[in-house]
């Protein structure tokens, strides 16, 4: 891992052992979740974007290990509204705070910001570009129901065009050797550039364009995104495909037993009411999980991990 | 001196200097922005609409007593790539320099991407060269490619 800053941008720059070793005290927090490691720092949680959200899960982190919070929720509230840099906001942050977590609308503008910022800088998303603690929180949700990240049968589903979360988890998921299985309406396939990326880095994967039983039957994990009106050029095509993604009981029939169902919420209508009371559904504890995870890397970005 | 052809005697004209030639007639002026040829003292001579067998139209610039580092050409390189800077002394053309493209692009592209932070806040852009041969350029900000077509100078 890069030691020089420890800000957390994306995670390209992590390889495998990072991505264990960092699941790994992730795990110690769920074991433990309440302490006082953070006695003493004050972390800023600068949401340019409003996300209650991811906002809620990085100050209870925050809140459960003992350090302080101050900030913004919302951007229409502070000086940038008032035509201020970016720069000069973290810059007068950075003399409060020991830690800046921050959510932009802006693509990049945490990766300036920790160029420009003395203190580290963890990214809570930045417009499409990155949100690295979601990817982090769906690599220990695998990991923590399958036991392993090595060799799952990974099923996508929904929107792959647009869907951030799912791009990176392409990226993370490749020193793991999945098996990639695309389901999405056609205006919503994954795209060239990220299928490209997976031929490069041998990463095995297959398109379907059918969601039912059958198809899924061999899955290990089953990501389900929202299926977005808005993402549709042609309001035709979304009428006609709209309930074609979505996930109902009665088609789990046919899943393996460690079969987990994951989605980043919040969730509309593309996982039916009555999966909720199905083992297999998990994303109500996938996001009770995004806490333990947000621990880690906070500890992690201030160098309090061992 | 054998041939008397236009760019020729443009060329021979200089007793030292640089004599930057094959640039594509649109880019003229974006080759003397890139080196701020606009704020020195030597005697420059620009030439624009010039035939040329390979390339139908250039554009010719000649600067008296004033030679490019590796840094400056490969400035040159995101507008221009075949831009070929002929070093003269005594008249003679004594190296001729095609550029190559740097590892890295800073302060003189723009991002093509409207939501890139680059677009918004007075900072430097910054790009990799992510594919040498096509002239691809990733924004170090927010991971945006843009190509060889696309590119825009600030
Ligand atoms: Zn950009």
């Amino acid at each position: 891992m890069d030691q020089t800053g420890r800000s957390l941008i994306s995670l390209e720059g992590l390889d495998r052992e990072d991505i264990l070793w960092l699941l790994g005290h992730a795990a110690e927090f769920e074991a433990n979740p309440n302490s006082k490691i953070l006695d003493g720092k004050i972390v800023a949680t600068l949401f340019f974007e409003p996300s209650t959200r991811t906002r809620l899960s990085f100050e209870t982190a925050v809140n459960r290990l003992g350090g302080r919070v101050i900030g913004f929720s919302d951007a229409a509230t502070t000086s940038s509204s008032k035509g201020e840099t970016l720069k000069d906001t973290i810059m007068m942050v950075s003399n409060y705070a020991d830690l800046i977590i921050m959510r932009h609308y802006l693509e990049g503008a945490a990766r300036y910001a920790s160029e420009v910022s003395p203190v580290p800088i963890i990214n809570a998303g930045d417009g499409a570009n990155q949100h690295p603690s979601q990817t982090m929180l769906d690599l220990y949700s695998m990991l923590k129901t399958q036991g392993r990240l090595d060799d799952l049968n990974i099923y996508l589903v929904g929107d792959l065009k647009y869907g951030r979360t799912v791009h990176s988890m392409l990226t993370a998921m490749r020193f793991f050797n999945p098996t990639f299985h695309f389901i999405s309406p056609d205006e919503l396939k994954m795209p060239e550039e990220y299928k490209e990326y997976c031929r490069i880095h041998g990463i095995k994967f297959e398109e379907h364009s059918r969601f039912d039983e059958e198809t899924i039957a061999d899955a290990d994990i089953l990501y389900m995104t929202r299926v977005q009106r808005e993402r549709f050029t042609d309001l035709m095509e979304y009428e006609r495909v709209k309930d074609m993604f979505i996930l109902k009981n009665d088609m789990l029939r046919s899943a393996k037993p460690n079969l987990k169902i994951l989605h980043p919420l919040p969730r509309v209508n593309e996982i039916a009411q009555d999966v909720d009371d199905n083992p297999m559904a998990y994303y109500f504890q996938q996001a009770k999980n995004g806490l333990y995870v947000r621990e880690a890397l906070i500890c992690n970005a201030l160098n309090l991990l061992k | 001196m054998g041939k008397t052809g236009k760019s020729e005697l443009l060329v021979a004209a200089l007793q030292n200097g640089t004599v930057i030639d094959h640039i594509p007639s649109d880019k003229v002026f974006d080759v003397v922005n890139l080196l701020g040829l606009t704020s020195i003292d030597n005697p420059i001579t620009i030439g624009s609409n010039l035939s040329s067998r390979k390339m139908g139209s250039k554009g010719i610039i000649k600067i008296a007593d004033r030679y490019f580092s590796e840094e400056e050409c490969s400035k040159l390189s995101v507008i221009a790539p075949n831009i070929v800077l002929n070093i003269i002394r005594d008249y003679e053309v004594i190296e001729k320099k095609m550029i190559s493209m740097p590892d890295q692009v800073r302060g003189i592209v723009k991002c093509g991407n409207p939501k890139c932070i680059t677009n918004h806040e007075p900072m430097q852009t910054v790009f990799d060269v992510v594919d040498k041969a096509n002239g691809t350029l990733r924004c170090r900000y927010c991971n945006k490619d843009i190509h060889k077509g696309d590119i825009k100078l600030l």
